[in-house]
């Protein structure tokens, strides 16, 4: 007999707005050169000038603060073609080079993109000059790319910016970071996540132990024994502990403020289930509680169907019934 | 047992406050190496290896950040460790740089931890929402008040002793000038008019969020012989992990921190710790984990941790202080902090701390340090002289 395959579900990790950077002494000085039209590298303590520049030796850990401006124009060192770029995830909408490029009066290539028609136009040793971009605000795509320069020609220097920006030095970017991942439940989680879509909930133990596992993950953790008998465990059980939240915007998910966040046990499951308590006023839930379940509108194979726990009525459960869960 | 004598010869860390924005990563680290760095004597080139260690990476959204930091620290061309576990990360980070030395392996490690939690938000990084599961709504402290609900059924512990931890340390910090937290007019009435994050946890009961770093350079015992100034001697270290859930568990009084405990004890021949110590720096960020980490780490019977704390036995001029710095209640860069209980544990034994400076009688200090759901636990004994 085959099971199921696992769940699977698409996860994006992203923080929202994007993580605020700030950029330190020498990427200040970097940035603001961009934004300013100039590219800015450092000297290293033996006399190369290296671009981006770093606020130390990259071979000693020194530190440096010796600025210099290099360029306009550069050379190109290696390239390799992008036939197709990727929507939002390259600069460039259309085919273009990645290249190391090396400005005039740098002793080190940076990383950029050239901008030509075909690969066909690109060569090592080629001359390029920035072009930049109307409007910059102090960041890397501020030198929006590379592009060829004839024998015997001068870059000019960069058009006035159009950006509005003020003339402080740049200390600080937003960086955007979006990781796609796809989540696989894993066989045991998605046995029991597949019976919440049954109104019901699956725990598994090992053969050998008697301590039920809501969720289950596979095998006990105390000793590694796969965990292959299904116990259908109860929807009601009793507040070991839990904490009253008055702090506002912890979660889009979180309800209005005050609620209750507790463990819960599971009749017939030996470990705590991490839920919301509601239907009774906060100040009102305590420890030995006994709750029951209030289960989704649209039952789906996720925590999710399950929205709280509400008082069942029952009497409290004595301490001693729950200590070693609390 | 064979091990090389080990001490720590330099100590250096930030001035740990909410956001750095003058500085990048790399600035930041570099500031708390520099200071080790000069403490020790040495610089850069005199560094055999390099161990970083910092909690998650979605704080700073720096994937594997030890690579971008290899040339900020020196390392370049020699071996560089990454160290990751959890909020004790700074204190295991510490244990593998000292054992690289302990082993025979280098004579001379650079071990510096990190956070830089205004490039995001802490409650996000800690509680990212995961398919399949109910989202965590509540962050750290909902996590952690329940548990401190439970220790406080357990023991009958008054409501008012973590009140008690949370003044005694922010006024404790008010002698350390590298402390984030400085609010001198803090009292017990203060902390009981805060706002009630998670009942019973109080604003003031609760550690605040830091940009900091924290360094030491760690040598083996000839290297400490000619250092310029004082040796913190390594007599134990220990580590210890168990799963976040599991039936049975123990979550208030965790058994790793009680195993982890006897280890280092052992090895540094503490039999009755609230003697045997002149000071303890330990991780806490919640005012209730002292009482319940003087039980977890044997300084009392179980039950009794509150009543220490009641009778001011863990203030600076208690029998035994704990967390004279201030501790992370008034400064939190979280992946630096455990290596601040560390560090700060050295200090003290290097009669280096200050205004904060503890008497010293036996000359031995204890740095403790915990993460994830109490399930990562790190410790080391240091002492004013060599271990046998």
């Amino acid at each position: 007999m085959t099971s199921p395959p696992p769940l699977i579900e698409q996860h994006v990790l992203e923080y929202p707005g994007g993580y605020t950077r700030s950029v330190g002494t020498a990427v200040s000085r970097y940035l603001t050169g961009l934004r300013d039209g100039v590219i800015v590298g450092v000297r290293i303590g033996d006399g190369r000038v290296m671009v981006p520049p770093t606020e130390y030796d990259p071979e000693t850990g020194a530190a440096l603060d010796e600025y210099v401006e290099v360029g306009p124009a550069g050379t190109v060192v290696a390239w390799t073609w992008v036939s197709e770029p990727r929507s939002g995830k390259h600069h460039l909408t259309k085919p273009f080079a990645f290249a190391l490029v090396r400005p005039d009066g740098a002793d080190v290539p940076m990383v950029h993109v050239v901008d030509v028609a075909a690969a066909d136009e690109m060569a090592v040793g080629m001359r390029v000059m920035p072009r930049w971009a109307s409007e910059r605000v102090g960041y890397v795509t501020d030198l929006d790319a590379w592009v060829p320069i004839s024998d015997g020609e001068t870059p000019s220097a960069a058009a006035v910016n159009t950006a509005e920006v003020s003339g402080e030095p740049v200390t600080g970017i937003t960086v955007p970071i979006r990781l796609e991942y796809e989540i696989n439940a894993g066989r045991a989680p998605s046995k029991y996540l597949r019976s919440l879509a049954e109104h019901k909930i699956i725990g598994q133990r090992a053969v050998d132990s008697d301590k039920v596992y809501v969720p289950p993950r596979g095998s006990d953790p105390t000793t590694g024994a796969p965990t292959t008998i299904e116990v259908e465990v109860s929807d009601v059980g009793t507040v070991t502990t839990f904490c009253v939240v008055n702090l506002p915007g912890l979660s889009e998910f979180a309800p209005e403020v005050p609620f209750v966040c507790a463990q819960i046990l599971l009749d017939g499951s030996n470990t705590p289930w991490f839920g919301l308590v509601q239907g009774l006023p906060a100040d009102e839930v305590r420890m030995g509680l006994r709750v029951q379940a209030v289960w989704a509108d649209v039952l789906v194979p996720d925590a999710r169907s399950i929205k709280w726990f509400e008082p069942n009525g029952e009497p409290d459960a004595p301490y001693d019934t729950y200590r070693e869960y609390a | 047992m064979g091990a090389v004598r080990t001490a720590v010869v330099g100590v250096g860390q930030t001035r740990h406050v909410s956001a750095r924005h003058d500085v990048s990563i790399a600035g930041l680290v570099r500031e708390a190496a520099l200071e080790a760095l000069e403490d020790a004597g040495m610089d850069f080139g005199d560094i055999d290896a390099v161990v970083v260690g910092k909690a998650p990476d979605t704080f700073e959204g720096v994937l594997m950040p030890e690579l971008y930091l290899a040339d900020a620290l020196g390392a370049v061309g020699k071996p560089l460790l990454r160290v990751h576990t959890a909020g004790s990360v700074g204190g295991s980070t510490a244990i593998v740089a000292a054992k690289l030395v302990m082993a025979g392996i280098h004579k001379r490690v650079l071990t510096v931890s990190f956070e830089k939690q205004s490039e995001s938000n802490a409650t996000w990084g800690l509680s990212v929402s995961m398919p399949f599961t109910a989202p965590l709504v509540a962050g750290a402290g909902g996590y952690f008040a329940p548990l401190i609900r439970a220790y406080i059924a357990r023991s009958g512990a008054p409501r008012h002793i973590g009140h008690l931890v949370a003044v005694k340390d922010r006024r404790a910090a008010l002698r350390n000038p590298k402390a984030h937290l400085h609010l001198p007019d803090i009292d017990l009435k203060t902390v009981e008019e805060s706002f009630l994050l998670w009942d019973p946890l109080r604003y003031l009961d609760t550690c605040p969020s830091s940009d900091g770093a924290m360094a030491l350079v760690i040598g083996a015992e000839d290297v400490a012989d000619a250092a310029p100034g004082p040796a913190a001697w390594v007599h134990g270290t220990a580590m210890r992990s168990e799963p976040t859930m599991f039936a049975g568990r123990d979550q208030v009084n965790p058994q790793a921190g009680r195993d982890c405990a006897a280890d280092v004890y052992a090895q540094a021949g503490i039999t009755n710790p609230r003697e045997d110590f002149d000071c303890a720096e330990v991780y806490v960020p919640f005012s209730w984990y002292e009482p319940m980490w003087l039980e977890n780490l044997g300084f009392c019977a179980e039950g009794d941790g509150w009543k220490l704390t009641e009778a001011g036995v863990t203030a600076p001029d208690g029998d035994i202080p704990w967390n004279p710095s201030g501790g992370v209640l008034s400064s939190n860069p979280i992946g630096a902090s455990g290596m601040i209980r560390f560090g700060e544990a050295a200090q003290q034994v290097r009669e280096r701390a200050g205004d904060y400076q503890v008497p010293l009688k036996t000359g031995l200090a204890l740095g403790h340090a915990y993460g994830g759901g109490s399930q990562f636990f790190s410790m080391w004994v240091v002492g004013n002289r060599k271990p046998e």
